[in-house]
């Protein structure tokens, strides 16, 4: 029961980490990301492949996936840079499920749908499961500290700023002689690679990856976790992660009391009962748990400028 | 692999996908959104057709006829009751909430149905051979319903009031306000049309092989490829683009496994939007 709670744990951070990434693209610089499951996808498979063909050490394995997650989601936005924003939600949906075909078919390479089983872990060899759980929870919390450090330095820092110009009003940046384009395509492929660098660390603490962990499901739930955090905010990104990883786990312990239904569809009505929370959450509280901080200490912040969702509609 | 064989495969796969496309084209023209909810409302109608064709015993066109009613009810309850009160909100928060809807849907159906494969009803019959080219009769009878339904589409939005008053809000939304326009009808009209569309093409496509709960899913992305290939918002645009993806996917099959389908539709995407975004129909993208 204690290694499934630090086990817990240890998912939750690296929901967190994702969250965080997305928050640098989405909440950050408004742009929208519906496969960010591919960006972690790559960073697993990468991570994966690197460290058991040819026996670079884990740390390397999981920095090249981050590059190379961080590299597609250049090509993504470099792609679409010109258009509406929505060809960005299309072209990601795409892209995930592209690299899950490519996952599930290129056996040589990626084993796969038997998925890639072995990878290594940090000391696995010489401790027992529950310290290696524990250690691999330092390492999570340790990664996921000094990613929050470097996304509040970049939420603060002139980049950052121009980043929130960029989602309130490009073309106001555009005028204050800022390259909105640029400025989004390194937000896309920062926040890429973070997202990356999630799916490594997920590789190497489970040993575990197949095509069917990269589901749009779980673009879901880490849009989920930003939402109800707060999108905008790095804290809220961290809590929202925690509470969505609360919610799913707990719901696996509530599914089996209802009566009369198989596993499947316990699974289903999980899935079904996510999905309607994110609608809600969507629909009614789109500040999340921490609203994004207010930049001015004089001037209020105008009624419906809530992050992520003021983008305008046009 | 005959070349010619994979072509006349591809159009006749590229006419089925031509259905939702256009029904994808069709909301997006009057809504301005991506609505990815298209994908589980073609698994609903596939699973309507299914109910009314293996359960109650009705014959495939009546079938296809419930698919389109149930799938286009539910569009118009969903669209109504759940995605609307988002449009305020903008175009992005709008297609977030289609891809929750999307899956909140599909698993509905999985609720109901379970995850098993289910295949249709129907009368097994030998293929037609033509100058060398096997051709099934079940494909040649949805090659039909496809013309017949499109045929109806064309005519619904150039002879139809209703169908005019489509257009013009698509094409100029304030205009089609100040010259009385119910927009809000027209917006239901286009999510009855569309998703009716989606779930009449999601039976068309599993009566070629059979369906389980992500039908919908599996073809989104043809889907969306075939209305952004043709450019998002254009019906003939659709149509065109639909027969593109459609061949295309065949053809990769002389050098790709065909579970790559899939992929082909998003490197297309990948390709239209780089050389030419607004698509091959379309009038504008940026």
């Amino acid at each position: 029961m204690e290694i499934y709670i630090i086990s817990m744990c240890v998912v939750a951070g690296i929901y967190a980490v994702m969250a965080l990434g997305l928050n640098v693209m989405w909440g950050m610089a408004g742009l929208v990301n519906l496969g960010l499951v591919g960006s972690a996808a790559a960073g697993a498979y990468t991570s994966a492949i690197l460290t058991k063909t040819f026996a670079i050490p884990i740390p390397l394995g999981i920095m090249a996936g981050a590059i190379v997650a961080a590299a597609v989601g250049a090509v993504l936005s470099l792609v679409t840079r010109r258009l509406k924003e929505h060809y960005l939600a299309i072209v990601t949906l795409g892209f995930a499920e592209t690299i899950r075909i490519v996952a599930s078919n290129e056996i040589w390479l990626t084993n796969g749908t038997d998925g890639i089983s072995g990878i290594a872990g940090p000391f696995r060899a010489d401790l027992t499961p529950f310290q290696y759980n524990l250690v691999y929870l330092g390492i999570v919390l340790l990664v996921l500290l000094g990613l929050y450090v470097c996304c509040q330095r970049i939420s603060y820092s002139p980049f950052g700023r121009v980043l929130r110009a960029v989602r309130d009003d490009d073309m106001v940046v555009s005028v204050a002689g800022k390259n909105a384009q640029s400025f989004k395509l390194k937000a896309f492929s920062i926040g890429s690679g973070i997202i990356g660098l999630a799916g490594g660390l997920y590789a190497h603490y489970t040993s575990f990856i197949s095509p069917d962990l990269f589901v749009p499901l779980l673009t879901l739930y880490v849009k989920l976790s930003l939402l109800v955090g707060g999108v905008g905010n790095n804290r809220g990104a961290v809590v929202g992660a925690a509470l969505i990883i609360l919610i799913l786990e707990g719901s696996r312990f509530v599914v089996p009391f209802i009566p009369y239904i198989s596993p499947a569809q316990g699974a289903a009505i999980r899935e079904l009962f996510l999905s309607a929370t994110l609608l809600i959450v969507l629909r009614f509280r789109v500040t999340g748990l921490i609203p994004e901080p207010h930049d001015h200490p004089v001037i209020p912040r105008p009624g419906t400028a809530t992050a992520g969702t003021s983008i305008k509609a046009s | 692999m005959n070349v010619l064989q994979l072509i006349a495969n591809g159009i006749m796969a590229g006419s089925i996908l031509a259905i939702p496309a256009i029904g994808l084209t069709a909301m997006y023209s009057v809504l301005r959104f991506p609505n990815f909810a298209i994908a589980s409302h073609a698994t609903v109608g596939a699973f309507a057709g299914w109910v009314a064709n293996s359960v109650y015993g009705f014959s495939v066109l009546p079938s296809l006829a419930i698919a389109l009613l149930i799938s286009g009810l539910v569009g118009l309850l969903t669209d109504e009751l759940i995605l609307k009160p988002f449009r305020s909100a903008g175009v992005i928060t709008t297609a977030i909430g289609s891809l929750a809807l999307t899956i909140g849907l599909e698993n509905v159906v999985r609720l109901f149905f379970g995850n098993d494969l289910r295949g249709y009803d129907l009368p097994l019959a030998r293929d037609i051979i033509v100058g060398g080219i096997h051709l099934g009769p079940q494909q040649l009878n949805n090659l039909a319903v496809s013309i017949v339904v499109m045929a109806l589409v064309f005519g619904f939005l150039f002879f139809t009031r209703m169908g005019k008053a489509m257009r013009a809000v698509a094409d100029n939304p304030r205009l089609a306000d100040i010259k009385g326009i119910d927009s809000q009808i027209v917006a239901r009209i286009a999510s009855f049309m569309g998703m009716g569309l989606a779930g009449l093409g999601g039976m068309l496509i599993g009566l070629d092989s059979s369906i389980d709960p992500l039908t919908g899913f599996r073809s989104m992305l043809p889907i969306f490829a075939a209305a952004v290939v043709g450019g998002l918002g254009s019906i003939p645009g659709a149509v065109a683009g639909a027969l593109v993806i459609g061949i295309a996917e065949e053809l990769s099959l002389l050098a790709l496994p065909a579970s790559y389908k899939s992929a082909v539709a998003f490197i297309a995407i990948m390709l239209i939007l780089t050389l030419r975004p607004q698509g091959l129909f379309g009038r504008e993208a940026n």
